[in-house]
């Protein structure tokens, strides 16, 4: 089964406020039924994530950031053995320096999409200012992803 | 009440180190030491923020939403969630009796998340300390070095992780957020494509789970002393067993023993269980310390998950778990069976044994039967409980006339291990701190020892910039003195 070229995953809780920044971008992402790319999403990052990165030509990671003063931020991400390698969750950078060292090869390009939240409560909904750096992310990524 | 090192004479002429939060130890996880001038460690606690907000969450949900939301509890063990909701959402329905379709395939779930869960435990999370040492170079101290070290395992380790993540996707219907199994049953049954799609890859899993207890039982034998000792404490034990006492991660009845090994109770129906344990409060910690109510809350905490369940079983009833348990059990005249550090070697058993057991459930032609629902006299409380790879997992609801919940309780395996935590690093401690000039490698022992139990507290957000590792040494009036980061 032939794989598509780009791979965006989404990370985040759905039921935990501003979390929910990853998977809802995926959420509205599938409805715009993009060719060539696949998506997927899960509370956090593991290393199983390497093997669905094999064969991609770009890998997206979207993520709610409590940090940071922009609505969102886009920035490349290298391979990069921090401390999260040995917990339960990793980081994007951890992932690519878990592929490097499984498959002995660079990991494909990959770009982290990291939107601002506020609030991270159990049962909370997107806080209104994190719908409003939700969309402006999209409005970026969807431009960015119909380029040739 | 309080324990040896659990609260110090006079904490305002003590200097404070926090180790905040654990490192691969989700959550808000937080261990103070109070040393004195001498460096003589005089307090030692354990802190772990638990959500208790889930009452709120699923109170005035309709009862049949409740197996899917509390997913959204744990990013880490959701199906064992999604299994325990679904076991007492079975009693709310009156069903007594699982079809066979519906029981088998929630244990192969099951057996899918253990595999996954233990996988990554040892190989990710513990085997870097393991391989390299407590206090070796922390840089290398991580899977990454594993990996250059120790190519095979650590590839091992991601296609084991990865192949009971297959089977959870399999059997619950998707990736994450399962559906599949519902009050009274399951929703789907197993495909003989998807059936086919797992016995492809399942005897190399058998396999690397074999060799798995090898490596722990080898790394026993090169360092005897340290892993029998380290953190060692007396406990007595609770878990699940089946009616003719053989390991069932499942389902069955509450076998406790005390810290001799006499039984204190056994094969109790877990449906009032709190006829048994009860939860204390302390001021220090948000968490609750549950107690046999037989015992009192002094004497009678104890200690779940892997260890427990290996050694507290009359037999596993798979055959290579079965002769490797009695090959530990017998290790140096059983000095590893009340051991810290053999939590790991009894959680590479249960892997091996949920290796065994997906292999023999994907045999059996139940898992593609037709008959996946049941249903009997409707309940308004229910009480499910399961072992989670963790240890003992409690789910408990009371819903109305209208079908809502209107309460609910939630015991987690980190809960019933609260205060045995705290007993291994009060024993760390002293074994390792007292009366030194504390290092990061000194400090690492501590987490080791916490690490061992495998605490999951990962219903707390992982949004990026908030899993720093901060130490702190902070002095008696709180000013920070020194701190190491652990945030790249």
């Amino acid at each position: 089964m032939t794989r598509a070229s780009r791979l965006i995953i989404g990370i985040g809780n759905p039921s935990r406020g501003d979390d929910a920044l990853g998977p809802r971008a995926i959420d509205r992402l599938e409805a715009l039924n993009l060719p060539d790319v696949e998506l997927l999403t899960d509370f956090q990052l593991q290393v199983e994530y390497l093997l669905d990165m094999e064969a991609r030509k770009e890998v997206v990671f979207i993520d709610a950031s409590a940090s940071g003063e922009e609505a969102f931020q886009f920035a490349p991400v290298t391979a990069l053995a921090d401390q999260s390698y040995s917990s339960h969750a990793l980081t994007p950078a951890a992932v690519l320096a878990a592929y490097e060292r499984h498959y002995g090869q660079a990991a494909p390009p990959a770009y982290v999409l990291a939107i601002r939240g506020y609030e991270f409560e159990l049962g909370e909904e997107l806080s209104k200012r994190a719908a409003l750096n939700l969309e402006a992310a999209l409005a970026f990524l969807a431009g960015r992803l119909t380029l040739p | 009440m309080s324990f040896e090192l659990e609260t110090a004479a006079h904490p305002e002429n003590l200097r404070r180190v926090a180790i905040e939060p654990l490192s691969r130890v989700e959550g808000h996880g937080k261990v103070t030491l109070l040393l004195d001038e001498y460096d003589r460690v005089q307090q030692a606690r354990l802190h772990i923020v638990e959500f208790r907000g889930f009452e709120k969450f699923v109170q005035g949900r309709p009862f049949w939403e409740i197996p899917v939301m509390v997913q959204r509890l744990c990013g880490i063990c959701p199906v064992s969630h999604h299994l325990a909701a679904s076991k007492a959402m079975d009693q709310i329905v009156g069903a007594t009796q699982l079809t066979p379709t519906a029981e088998k395939l929630r244990r192969l779930m099951h057996y899918g998340q253990i595999l996954q869960s233990h996988a990554l435990h040892f190989f990710h999370l513990s085997s870097p300390d393991l391989l390299f040492g407590f206090d070796s170079d922390r840089a290398r101290r991580n899977i990454v070095g594993v990996a250059a070290a120790h190519p095979d395992i650590a590839r091992q380790g991601v296609l084991l992780r990865k192949f009971g993540q297959e089977v959870i996707r399999v059997t619950a219907g998707k990736r994450i957020h399962g559906t599949s199994a519902i009050p009274g049953g399951v929703n789907k049954n197993l495909s003989q494509e998807e059936r086919d799609f797992l016995l492809a890859d399942i005897y190399p899993v058998i396999a690397w789970s074999r060799d798995a207890v090898q490596l722990i039982r080898r790394l026993f034998e090169q360092n005897l002393s340290l892993y029998t000792s380290f953190g060692r404490f007396r406990a007595h034990t609770l878990s699940l067993i089946r009616a003719d006492g053989a390991m069932d991660l499942y389902h069955g009845g509450l076998r406790a023993r005390d810290r001799d090994g006499h039984t204190l109770f056994d094969h109790v129906e877990y449906d009032h269980y709190w006829d048994y344990v009860f939860e204390e409060v302390k001021s220090w910690s948000y968490m609750k310390f549950p107690f046999f109510r037989s015992l009192g809350p002094e004497q009678g905490w104890y200690r779940v998950g892997p260890l427990t369940r290996v050694t507290q079983c009359d037999f596993i009833d798979t055959p290579f778990a079965e002769r490797e348990r009695r090959e530990f059990l017998a290790f140096d005249e059983g000095s590893a069976s009340g051991a810290t550090l053999a939590y790991h070697w009894a959680r590479m058993i249960e892997m091996l044994h949920a290796a065994e057991m997906i292999k023999e459930l994907l045999h059996d032609d139940d898992l593609m039967g037709e008959d996946l629902v049941t249903s009997g006299t409707r309940q308004e409380r229910g009480v499910g409980m399961i072992e989670a790879p963790r240890g003992t997992l409690i789910h408990h609801y009371r819903v109305n006339e209208d079908d809502l919940v209107v309460r609910a309780n939630l015991i987690v395996s980190t809960t019933h291990n609260n205060q045995a935590m705290n007993e291994a690093i009060r024993a760390v401690a002293r074994q390792y701190l007292d009366g030194r000039k504390l290092s990061e490698g000194l400090l690492n022992h501590i987490e080791v020892a916490v690490r061992a139990f495998d605490p999951c507290l990962s219903c707390a957000t992982h949004a990026l910039g908030k899993m720093p590792l901060i130490v702190e040494l902070l002095d008696a009036g709180g000013v920070r003195l020194d701190a190491i980061s652990r945030d790249n």
